[in-house]
């Protein structure tokens, strides 16, 4: 039987050729694409497929199975709203670096060995950068350069650790290998740096406000999700996991609270639910790899909704910044409505998505007993409605007129963002097809009454909470600044070091320079004095005179001699 | 531009009518704990009202530390240009 054709190569290849078509013809091709990669990959039998030995080892470029799947579709999805999305832009650049990213994201999921994950994983790496740079400003280029440059660390990095495995078990297998030796170790500070990991994290927060409005949304689907996956693959249970994730959902949301650009919070909220992602796969149980696998679904939902919204409003107005924003609900209430939907998701609030998700990992985490890492998802559960819930709507959309009156966003942005705000209360309503898809048979119930009066407690109060920091004044304020991270080791630190050893060194070795010249022109005076014309022993002497000299040497030496 | 002003200035009957209703809802929602048996997996969630002041505290907290970050970690919005 001939192997079936590999699914990521649909948007792959299928994305080289948009160039080609012009207009509608285009818009319609590219919204093909992912529709047919997933109607596609809904109809391929589980198994292993492509499996091709080199040297001595089996490649096997195609796997699937439950838990590739249930990203594969979400992908899939991700992939068609960022493309309705963006059908406005006229820029093949971002349409081809777009659907090849969300391709190579796919390639990589569905990789059955390290060798191939490798492949895809820097193809990922190397095309989102394009979704930066056409932002075509000097700060993108710069961002889009240091992204490129963690990610291709972090390519480097599981290459290294998938040799050293090699070596070490003699296997290219992509397995539930576990944190064993050193070279499963680099794979998972790879995966690691792709997650965001804490202080592995600030390429997200720096490079994906930069991206173009329409970019953003394609990178906020893939590649930390892809990480994601990679971890629940070959991680699960890994313990260390728990206590990353829980700093991962709390240490974000500080940041979140007093940014000033909102694409920005809303990076540093990805973060923050990749954490709640990373607990689960720590746990390990099958209860929490379901919690992980249905929340990494409703996130890439909920999150390019809230990515598109404030996109929309990036593209209408020119500013993302909440100091310039404020009042756009007159100007763009379809949009503010989309955004109220997402912030709802993000913040769990019953019959939105992220609600049937977030409280699948929370149960996971509080029957495991882990009463700390409990309080801290709890923390972050309670802190979402500040940094997120509330404040992105509020300050883009309410708080103070800033007198901008725009027009609504274009009808493709608003197609896809009302897709995705359905898509959102249609999973928050009816969770069971969600429930379906996922790796294991779920045994779960998150509507009982018990579990809706503690939600609507733990929002509610931190509603309150805002409203009375808000009328004490304690809220903070919004400010024009940036706020310093990790980043600022290699755009300040580093740098800063090097001027001062470059300064430092530029003056010693300016000094040496100048000794060396006064040396040398010490040297040739003094040979100057001795041996240059009209000097002792350079002026040319009277025959007469040295004939004198010669005689009395001679005389001399017969004095001397005899 | 400072936005410590609440809700729509457009609507400010709006927004004390807004808060009103939701003091009354958390009081509402405190109240059912009273009513309500807990099944959690963890001691504190059946404390009365455990997820109301957690959540309320939470919020107040992640506040006061934010603010304090930004006292050491912000800068103007061109440092790094």
């Amino acid at each position: 039987m001939i192997d079936p054709f590999p699914p990521a190569l649909i948007l792959m290849m299928g994305s080289l050729l948009i160039p080609l078509l012009r207009g509608r013809l285009q818009s319609a091709y590219m919204l093909l694409l992912p529709v047919a990669g997933l109607a596609y990959l809904i109809g391929l039998t589980p198994g292993e497929y492509w499996k091709i030995g080199i040297f001595d080892y089996s490649i096997t470029m195609v796997r699937i199975d439950r838990l590739s799947l249930v990203f594969g579709y979400i992908f899939h999805i991700a992939a068609l709203l960022s493309v309705v999305y963006a059908l406005h832009v006229k820029d093949n650049a971002q349409h081809v670096a777009g659907l090849f990213y969300a391709g190579s994201a796919i390639g990589a999921l569905f990789a059955g060995d390290l060798i191939t994950l490798f492949v895809f994983w820097e193809l990922t790496a190397v095309s989102s950068v394009f979704l930066i740079w056409s932002r075509r400003t000097n700060r993108a280029y710069a961002a889009g350069m240091r992204y490129l440059i963690v990610q291709v660390c972090s390519g480097m990095i599981l290459l290294a650790g998938i040799l050293i495995h090699l070596r070490e078990t003699g296997s290219i297998a992509f397995s539930d290998f576990g944190l064993n030796g050193l070279g499963t170790t680099l794979v998972f500070v790879a995966f690691g740096i792709k997650c965001a990991f804490p202080l592995l994290h600030n390429w997200l927060s720096d490079a994906y406000p930069e991206a173009t409005v329409t970019g953003t949304v394609f990178l906020s689907a893939f590649t930390t999700k892809l990480a994601v996956y990679a971890l629940a693959r070959g991680f699960p249970g890994t313990e260390i996991l728990i206590p990353i994730g829980a700093a991962m959902t709390v240490f974000p949301m500080f940041y979140a609270v007093i940014e000033n650009d909102l694409r920005r919070v809303l990076a540093h909220s990805l973060n923050i639910q990749l954490g709640f992602m990373v607990v689960g796969i720590g746990i390990g149980t099958q209860m929490a790899l379901n919690g992980t696998a249905a929340h990494a679904v409703t996130h890439v939902i909920y999150k390019a909704l809230l990515f598109m919204s404030m996109g929309a409003v990036l593209y209408r107005t020119g500013t993302a910044k909440a100091s310039e924003l404020g009042g756009l609900y007159r100007s763009m209430p379809q949009t503010t409505a989309f955004c109220i939907v997402g912030a709802a998701s993000i913040s769990a609030v019953p019959f939105f998505n992220g609600f049937v998700s977030k409280s699948f990992i929370l149960w996971a985490v509080a029957d495991g007993h882990y009463v700390l890492t409990w309080l801290a998802l709890l923390f972050a559960s309670a802190g979402v409605l500040l940094y997120t819930g509330i404040r992105i709507p509020y300050l883009a959309f309410f708080s103070e007129d800033s007198g901008i009156r725009c027009s609504e966003a274009p009808l493709n942005m608003r197609v896809a963002m009302g897709a995705a705000a359905g898509i959102c209360i249609l999973i928050g309503i009816i969770p069971k097809p969600l429930y379906g898809i996922l790796p294991y048979e779920v045994n779960y119930e998150p509507y009982t009454v018990d579990h809706l009066v503690t939600q609507y407690q733990l929002l509610l109060f931190s509603a309150l909470a805002f409203v009375v920091l808000k009328r004490t004044g304690i809220y903070p304020s919004v400010l024009r600044s940036v706020n310093l991270d990790t980043d600022w080791a290699y755009r300040r630190l580093v740098p800063g070091i090097v001027g001062v050893v470059a300064r430092v060194g530029d003056s010693a070795g300016g000094s040496f320079i100048e000794g060396g010249k006064a040396l040398v022109s010490a040297t040739v005076s003094g040979c100057r004095q001795y041996h240059g014309p009209q000097s002792i022993l350079g002026r040319t002497w009277l025959t007469g005179t040295a004939v004198l000299v010669v005689t009395i040497f001679l005389a001399a030496f017969m004095i001397f001699c005899f | 531009m400072d936005d410590n002003r609440k809700g729509r200035p457009d609507k400010a009957g709006y927004v004390v009518k807004f808060q009103r209703a939701l003091y009354a809802i958390c009081a509402l929602l405190l109240a059912a704990d009273l009513v309500i048996v807990r099944h959690g997996h963890i001691g504190a969630e059946e404390w009365f009202g455990f997820h109301a002041w957690y959540g309320f505290a939470a919020c107040v907290a992640l506040v006061l530390i934010a603010q304090g970050l930004r006292m050491i970690l912000g800068r103007k919005e061109d440092y790094y240009d």
